[in-house]
């Protein structure tokens, strides 16, 4: 499978791997973390951004391809709703049906409330269902939240949100508790306590997983949960813009079947947008390891409802990007490769660094070795690196790697690579969108009853999130927002829904004199021939 | 560029070899609502038959996982009714009881192996429902664990069985009944309901950024 050239450098990378077993890779310090960061992490490449001339976060910088889609035209520009004719009368509407969604849907329906759950693909099709490495939770006796805190804190260059990190490590255990009890199938020892390991930039063994299809598992047990219930899914159906009443509370969201283009009206007491993450912007050009809708709608939706963004301008570029076949290029290694000791090494057969430093800093370790040190491997799709998989079952014993990381695994041997044998290469995947809309600990937004849960939340993780954190966050506050939409929508009373800050904002683009031939939100990629 | 003959439905493309299934579907101008979902082999959205011309047999994969090839005649399953029974999980017991109330069929298995045969996962499909026909839920879990819940298996069974939804059922019994307790787990929520990190956690939370800094990068790593 792999070219001579290939071959040539893997013999390189196993004449060192005896002596780099036992080798203690050093740390970078905060001084030459930061410096890395500068020079050769993509948040870093001004041309890569644009700035917003409208709305909550006029004058801010984000990436351009977002800036296009927050600054275009509505779907519902030009076509005439009637928002009394009413398709869906709800408590709770959550936009998403990932692990965010499902959760907010569970709480929201143990609260007692009539829960509707509106998602543009299947439920379950969201980049939750993709995380495979695990879930962090503070549950150990060396470990307790105020270590996770500061682990989380550091990680997110010092940005996060005291309330909102404080309420993640709180009720880490009790979220993990949770799932344990809806009959998630943790890694456990014959005693049941929890097999935890690192990841990146953790300082204790906090990392919960079931196998590496940590995420799947977590997702098919609360989508069967959600099912279970007898909650409402309306699924293939997108959410394109959010509705309001008369005093200016949410009021439902205009709703578009995907298939057929109806257009339909939700109202509801209370709105969840959990809609994740952007991967499929394909910010940079860079390849991503995120489902096929993740195109930031509750961004562009939240953002014309007048929410500000927080740290819109950060994005995680995992470092371990399938860099080859290129039948799987962009899909995720996971950390936990890494985790259990396969190091990164370059064409020589080098270990440039110790392979357990933040994803941010990972990343940009990588793309220095090939950019700037002409020490990558060329692939056909660019360049990569060496993730040294077999050194794992060196270190832990044979049948290591088919135990803890199948998936991975039967990932690459279905290109004839045995990643018990030989490395792969790997290079850095857009991953994570780090920032996202602004919400209070409890959740909310500034409009009233909006919630927001997931990776389309901001602030949690500050400027860099770590492995791990976000299985937590989206457990965490989409429990939250589905407790508290459920409480709150108890005592709501709507008044006349209207569409005003939609025609407000297209009035807005026009004084700026931004004129656009898009629209948004995206919902789907377009990856057609026909359009390349 | 080496390019292969596929039919989509029938109907003939010309695409690079090089593509995926579904690579080309989007390369002959197909945008996918239905059939696709993480592109990477976790989400079971893009279950495909095939046969390449000139084969009888009838191949089953996902869309995302696999390469095109020559001749191959492609038909997407992009939804299948599979059954699933709803259950409160806190009211059900991991007794052999409750797959005959909930999940009878899997008793009418003929042993064909059809659904193994199909498995784009390569799981050992019927050794997972005979354990579940015995009650042993917790090897049906750990057989079935990798399912991605494409329900190829059910379209090919002959006795209506849903595969993906009995282990499912395992898997949670499993995870919730039959694997021991995490007792350190239930001690940290109780302990943190009772405030007893809180206090810690505030004296950090309260630091000004250089000394959070001074900790952080200083801060004992567990080996």
């Amino acid at each position: 499978m792999y070219t001579l050239e290939m071959q040539k450098s893997i013999e390189a990378v196993e004449a060192t791997r005896q002596a780099r077993l036992n080798a203690d890779l050093k740390r970078m310090t905060a001084d030459e973390k930061e410096n890395l960061l500068k020079k050769f992490h993509p948040d870093y490449k001004e041309e890569g951004f644009s700035i917003l001339k409208i709305g909550a976060n006029k004058g801010d910088k984000v990436p351009t391809e977002l800036a296009d889609l927050l600054q275009a035209n509505s779907r519902l520009k030009g076509v005439k709703i009637n928002l009394s004719k009413v398709d869906y009368d709800t408590d709770v509407l959550i936009i998403g049906g990932g692990g965010a969604g499902a959760s907010a849907a569970i709480e929201a329906n143990e609260g007692g409330a009539k829960v509707t759950i509106v998602t543009k693909l299947r439920m379950g099709d969201a980049n939750t269902m993709m995380a495979e490495g695990g879930i962090q939770a503070a549950d150990k006796a060396n470990d307790s939240p105020a270590i996770h805190y500061l682990d989380a804190l550091g990680g997110g260059h010092y940005a996060n949100t005291p309330e909102l990190l404080r309420k993640l490590v709180m009720e880490g255990p009790a979220a993990v508790k949770w799932l344990n009890e809806l009959g998630v199938m943790f890694d456990k020892a014959p005693d049941g306590t929890m097999i935890t390991t690192h990841g990146g930039g953790t300082s204790r063994k906090r990392m919960h997983a079931a196998k590496d299809y940590s995420g799947a598992e977590i997702m098919r047990v609360l989508r069967d949960e959600v099912i279970n219930r007898g909650i409402e899914i309306i699924d293939f159906t997108a959410a394109i813009e959010l509705i309001k009443d008369t005093e200016g509370k949410i009021a439902g969201a205009v709703l578009m079947n995907m298939e057929t283009n109806q257009i339909l009206i939700a109202r509801a007491k209370t709105v969840v947008i959990a809609t994740g993450g952007a991967g499929r912007l394909h910010y940079q050009g860079f390849p991503t390891s995120n489902h096929y809708g993740a195109t930031a709608d509750g961004l562009i939706l939240g953002y014309r409802a007048g929410v500000p963004l927080l740290y819109a301008d950060t994005l995680q570029y995992h470092p371990t990007g399938a860099a080859f076949p290129s039948q799987i290029f962009g899909a995720l290694v996971t950390e936990k490769v890494r985790s259990l000791g396969a190091q990164l090494v370059n064409r020589d057969g080098v270990a440039f660094m110790n392979p357990l430093e933040t994803r941010d800093v990972s990343a940009a370790s990588i793309i220095r070795e090939c950019k700037e040190r002409n020490n990558g491997i060329e692939t056909q799709e660019g360049l990569g690196v060496w993730l040294d998989t077999p050194m794992i079952e060196l270190l832990h014993g044979e049948g290591t790697i088919e135990k803890r990381i199948p998936g991975m695994l039967r990932m690459f041997m279905k290109y004839g690579i045995d990643i018990r044998k030989v490395p792969i290469l790997v290079y850095p995947t857009l991953h994570y969108q780090n920032g996202g809309l602004k919400i209070n600990a409890n959740g909310m937004t500034c409009v009233q009853n909006l919630f927001v849960a997931g990776e389309a939340v901001g602030g949690i993780h500050g400027r860099n999130r770590l492995m791990g954190n976000s299985l937590l966050d989206i457990i965490v506050f989409g429990r939250n927002a589905g407790q508290q939409a459920s409480k709150a929508c108890k005592d709501v009373k709507l008044k006349t829904l209207t569409l005003q800050h939609v025609k407000d904002f297209e009035n807005e683009m026009k004084n700026a004199g931004i004129k656009s031939n898009k629209v948004s939100p995206l919902l789907l990629p377009t990856y057609t021939h026909r359009n390349k | 560029m080496e390019t292969v003959n596929i039919f989509l439905m029938g109907k003939k493309y010309e695409v690079p070899s090089t593509l995926t299934i579904m690579g080309a579907m989007e390369y002959a101008g197909y945008k996918l609502i239905r059939g696709c979902g993480c592109r990477n082999g976790f989400c079971g959205a893009c279950a495909t038959i095939y046969r390449i011309k000139g084969d009888q047999e009838l191949k089953v994969c996902l869309a995302c996982q696999t390469k095109v090839e020559d001749n191959m005649y492609i038909a997407t399953l992009p939804f299948f009714p599979l059954v699933k029974q709803v259950y409160d999980i806190n009211k059900i017991k991991p007794t052999e009881m409750i797959m005959m109330q909930l999940y009878p069929e899997i008793y009418s298995c003929i042993g064909c192996n059809a659904c193994t045969k199909a498995c784009p996962q390569s799981l050992n499909v019927m050794q997972y429902i005979a354990y579940a026909q015995r009650g042993e839920y917790e090897k049906c879990a750990e057989e079935s664990f990798d399912c991605v819940a494409c329900g190829i298996c059910s379209s090919r069974c002959p006795a209506g069985i849903t595969h993906p939804m009995v282990s499912l059922l395992a898997r949670r019994l499993t995870g919730k009944y039959i694997m021991p307790e995490a007792k350190h787990l239930t001690e940290r929520v109780n302990a943190i309901k009772n405030g007893d990190f809180t206090a810690l956690l505030e004296d950090v939370m309260q630091k000004p950024l250089e000394e959070l800094k001074e900790l952080y990068n200083n801060r004992e790593i567990e080996k």
